[in-house]
């Protein structure tokens, strides 16, 4: 058994603007399951990450309890991070982007401490239109405690020691939409070309930003009657469109042809194409995604890419007019501006 | 691409950079792991049965294994593999009871050999267990050809060779050391049954400049003067000594005037310092020792005052190179430079000379009065008459000669049995699984960080102060395992089980090289450019698997992989595994 990744990496591994190599984005080794397909998703977060030139420094990752909330020790080794109690990590966040608006906030969560025990947090952390990236690593299952069904499994399917699941399935981003979130997409762990460029777009997003990423539990819920095993989920996947993202300082080099395609420019500069869309789908329009998500639903479909975007979006910080410095760099004679101020307050007041 | 077939013993082999690169093969890793086990015994029986010198060649091998070695692709410098096979030889205990045994009942079949250099050494190693009389002739008074007479004692010292040179001939091999063969004709006449031609390339170049003439005996040919200087015909030398070179010999030659009263010895060559063709360490020992390089330097005449060598006169030159790349020394116009010398000795090249061999025995020879010799079998066009080591294709060196002595063996056996020389035993592989149980390997494949370990060397006064004093010391036992813990063991392969892979991507994500890629497959060109990571050494093969379910294929870049095993470790289906593969060379005896 290894307990570190070798030193060495690829000689020539590309450097960003920053001159960091993907490496500089990794995290300790992964103590999940072989084959877990959280790691996966890690590696499109370091891969994101790394493609954006973030500064490491600048990153806030959060996350609850489950295998899915331990996979941030496993990337962003330089980041700043916090692992709080079981569905508690968006009052968290609420509070550090806050007190912090000059970070960027990953937060990641499973389906059992997003859709059962944090449930309440999730939805109102979405309602506020906090700006932060909420990825869900979606097994169907409490993987961390040996795989019970959680709220996200479909009705009748069954995890490897388990009998059908006789409840329906709560839809993250369907209950999303009807939340008013203003950025919604599902991927599939299995697909780095697609979920890389989402979580780019994502993180290029001002407000709530989620991502349903399906992530086979190998060891408890990747058997054949189970709707969320590897080849499950690769038979029954229906991409809305492909992403590209391009970020804001490079030139746009793909040319797609006309009618297919969309061009979207994020608040960042960055431009979002989406192209081949499926006709049935508006991404700008909620209830036009919401109809297609129910209707790839009924047809035994599971929709993956960006299902809706609001291009508009306001987050919290805009919404509640909070400080744009953060609160550490405030002195006292912002905090205290002096009796002139308070005198002038007062008068506004009489 | 193709899938992969790795069913041919080739692929896998090439993944073993340093025992591809080996002239003889020999399996590095395997060794390297014994070492580090501290089994230095079994390590030297490793080497011994693919190189017979492990004790010479851990001190001189030219050691075309380290250029190819993986960790120089992934660090700044690869394995000390050359050193650590003289740790196994330094170390080892008693070996000859493991070597092969000698028939007494001889199979009736007699070899000549003619020189006793390394290559007629090998072919009397392979040939003499399998119940051949070999009578091996030399006009030196000992056996190891150049190893003896050119290789300076303070590289290699007299007892090593001596050892390794007496495990072969005290196999019951007859000598006729001391005795100059003049006629091939008078060899055939004693009716061998074959015949092997192992007599290098004896003859050293001079320059013909204005002066030689009237330097007399101050101007020496430079491997003869080291033949004489190790057989004790000479053992002194001028104060101020030019040599003239920038090969392994001109290395040699200052470095022996160092010890035997030179002063001022200086190097004085053509070529650029960076083109020079001695290998980098012995241009970096001669440095060390105080010994200055003058390159860029074409020597003119030699100048004489009072009838007796005064110095040299120089040309300073300028490399050129054209649009190809060709070199051109172009002189730069300054005045020619003049160096003073008591001795100069040339060390520019050496030539093949068979003037022994008479032209109308069936042995053609090429128009550079080569004999045309085949590169597989090293049959001469003479059936029964065989060629190797430098007297084959010109100089190499000591490893390419064990090498050529060993295929020149089976082509001998084959020969003698009334067979094909061309239907050549295949070489004999194994590839074993490593796992012992989850996530847990028979091999250590934790990549330690360290860098290479430097040899110790004895202190400089010490050594120019007795040729017979060995320069370097070699590693200690704890510094060969500490050595040995950086090879990578590039035989314990990648093995890809397509059956079994779900395409989770567990692989691709652990590995720290990003070797693994799923992806659309393509021509090799175009798959290349669109891999985890750049893959532009094509020297290195894709390893590119059947088509998956999703009609993707895995295609593994074999350049950077560290062998780590952790692509294993994190398949949840087995699909990678690690497994070792040896690959031993045919040998003579071997069924086809
Ligand atoms: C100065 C110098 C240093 C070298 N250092 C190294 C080194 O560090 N590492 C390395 O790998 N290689 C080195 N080499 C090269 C290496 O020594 C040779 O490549 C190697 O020894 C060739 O082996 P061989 O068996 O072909 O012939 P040789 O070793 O040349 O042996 C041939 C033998 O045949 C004898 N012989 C020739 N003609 C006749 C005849 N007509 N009758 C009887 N006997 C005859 C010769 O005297 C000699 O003993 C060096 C060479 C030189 C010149
Ligand atoms: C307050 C609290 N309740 C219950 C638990 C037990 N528990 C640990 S992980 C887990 C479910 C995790 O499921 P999920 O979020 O889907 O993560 P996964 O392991 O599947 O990635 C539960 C119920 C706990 N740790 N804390
Ligand atoms: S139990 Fe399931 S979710 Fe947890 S690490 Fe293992 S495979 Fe992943
Ligand atoms: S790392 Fe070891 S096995 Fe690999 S090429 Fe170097 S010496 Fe050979
Ligand atoms: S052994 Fe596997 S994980 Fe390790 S470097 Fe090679 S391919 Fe990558
Ligand atoms: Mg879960």
């Amino acid at each position: 058994m290894s307990y570190q990744v070798p030193k060495f990496r690829h000689p020539e591994l590309p450097r960003n603007e920053l001159g960091y190599t993907r490496a500089d984005y990794e995290g300790s080794i992964s103590t999940l399951c072989a084959g877990c397909g959280h790691d996966s998703i890690s590696g499109s977060i370091v891969r994101a990450c790394h493609e954006l030139s973030l500064e490491p420094h600048k990153i806030a990752k959060l996350s609850g309890i489950g295998c899915s909330s331990k996979s941030p020790t496993y990337f962003l080794g330089k980041s700043h991070g916090f692992n709080s109690v079981h569905g508690r990590m968006p009052s968290v966040v609420t509070g550090a982007a806050m007190a912090n608006r000059d970070l960027l906030y990953l937060g990641v969560s499973g389906d059992g401490d997003t859709a059962s025990i944090g449930m309440g947090q999730f939805t109102h952390a979405i309602r506020r239109n906090l700006n932060m990236v909420y990825i869900v690593m979606n097994n169907g299952c409490y993987g961390l405690t040996k795989g019970q069904d959680s709220a996200t499994a479909d009705e009748g399917s069954a995890s490897k020691k388990g009998d059908p699941n006789p409840f329906g399935a709560i839809d993250l981003p369907g209950l999303a939409l009807q939340l008013g979130a203003t950025f919604v997409a599902r991927s599939f762990s299995g697909d780095k070309e697609q979920l890389v460029p989402l979580i780019k777009a994502a993180m290029s997003h001002r407000g709530f930003a989620l991502i349903d990423v399906v992530s086979p539990c190998v060891t408890f819920n990747n058997n054949t009657a189970s709707t969320k095993s590897y080849e499950f989920v690769r038979e029954h996947a229906a991409a809305t469109g492909t992403v590209d993202f391009v970020p804001m300082r490079e030139e746009i080099t793909t040319s797609y042809p006309p009618g297919q395609s969309q061009e979207v420019t994020m608040h960042d500069g960055s431009v979002l194409h989406l192209h081949k869309l499926s006709e049935e789908l508006d991404p700008f329009c909620r209830s036009s995604a919401m109809m297609a998500l129910e209707r790839y639903r009924s047809s035994g479909q599971i929709l993956t890419g960006l299902i809706y975007m609001d291009k508009d979006s306001r987050d919290l910080h805009e919404v509640l007019e909070t400080s744009r410095r953060p609160l550490n760099t405030l002195a006292e004679e912002d905090l205290c501006p002096g009796d002139k101020v308070l005198q002038n307050i007062n008068a506004s007041l009489r | 691409m193709e899938p992969t077939d790795v069913k041919n013993p080739e692929y896998f082999h090439k993944v073993v950079d340093c025992q591809y690169a080996c002239p003889a093969h020999t399996p590095v890793p395997e060794y390297i792991r014994l070492i580090a086990a501290r089994r230095y015994t079994e390590a030297y029986m490793i080497n011994w049965e693919s190189n017979v010198f492990p004790g010479v060649l851990g001190r001189t091998c030219d050691r075309p294994c380290e250029p190819a070695c993986r960790r120089g692709r992934i660090e700044k410098e690869p394995v000390a593999i050359c050193r650590l096979k003289r740790v196994a030889a330094d170390n080892k205990g008693e070996v000859r009871d493991r070597m092969p045994a000698i028939p007494e009942q001889k199979n009736g079949k007699r070899i000549a050999c003619i020189g006793a250099g390394p290559a007629s050494l090998t072919v009397a190693r392979d040939l003499m267990p399998l119940g051949y009389s070999i009578d091996i002739y030399d006009n030196q008074i000992a056996g190891g050809g150049m190893m003896r007479s050119q290789i300076p004692s303070f590289r290699l010292p007299i007892q090593v060779l001596d050892e390794e040179v007496n495990f072969i001939l005290d196999m019951g091999v007859t000598t006729f050391f001391d005795i100059e063969v003049t006629s091939m004709q008078s060899i055939i006449d004693k009716g061998y049954d074959a015949i092997f031609v192992g007599t290098g390339a004896p003859r050293g170049k001079g320059l013909e400049l204005p002066g030689l003439a009237e330097a007399g005996d101050a101007v020496h040919v430079g491997i003869d003067w080291l033949s004489s200087v190790a057989f004790e015909h000479i053992d002194s030398i001028g104060k101020k000594v030019l040599v003239l070179g920038g090969g392994n010999t001109a290395m040699d030659c200052c470095r022996t005037s160092k010890r035997l009263g030179g002063e001022d010895v200086r190097v004085v060559v053509r070529s650029p310092f960076a083109d020079m063709k001695a290998s980098p360490w012995e241009k970096e020992d001669a440095m060390h020792e105080g010994i200055p390089i003058y390159d860029n330097h074409t020597p003119k005449e030699f100048v004489i005052e009072d009838g007796k060598l005064k110095g040299m006169l120089f040309e300073k030159v300028e490399a050129k190179y054209d649009d190809n790349g060709k070199r051109s020394l172009v002189p730069t116009g300054e005045d020619w430079v003049f160096m003073e010398a008591d001795d100069v000795l040339m060390a520019i090249g050496q030539e093949n000379a068979f003037p022994w061999i008479e032209r109308d025995l069936g042995i053609d020879f090429d128009k550079w009065d080569m004999p045309v010799v085949d590169e597989t079998s090293f049959q001469s066009t003479n059936p029964k008459i065989f060629f190797g080591g430098d007297a084959a294709f010109g100089p190499e060196n000591v490893i390419t000669a064990v090498a050529h002595g060993h295929q020149a063996a089976v082509s001998i056996d084959l020969f003698c049995r009334g067979e094909s020389v061309q239907d050549r035993p295949a070489p004999r592989t194994n590839l074993i699984s490593q796992k012992m149980g989850i996530h847990e390997w028979s091999y250590d494949n934790a990549v330690e960080n360290d860098e290479r370990y430097i040899v110790p060397l004895a202190p400089l006064e010490k050594a120019l102060g007795d040729r017979k004093v060995e320069v370097e010391l070699g590693f200690d036992q704890e510094m060969g395992f500490k050595e040995a813990e950086r090879c990578l063991n590039c035989d314990v392969q990648t093995v890809f089980e397509e059956s079994r892979c779900i395409e989770c991507d567990a692989c691709v994500d652990i590995c720290p090289t990003d070797c693994i890629s799923f992806t659309a497959n393509g021509d090799e060109q175009e798959l290349r450019g669109r891999l985890s990571a750049p893959a532009g050494n094509l020297a290195q093969d894709l390893y590119v698997s059947e088509a998956l379910p999703t009609t993707r294929v895995m295609v593994k870049d074999e350049n950077v992989c560290l062998h780590c095993g952790l692509c294993a470790e994190r398949c949840p289906t087995t699909a990678w595994d690690m497994q070792k593969f040896l690959y031993n060379v045919s040998k003579a005896g071997q069924a086809a």
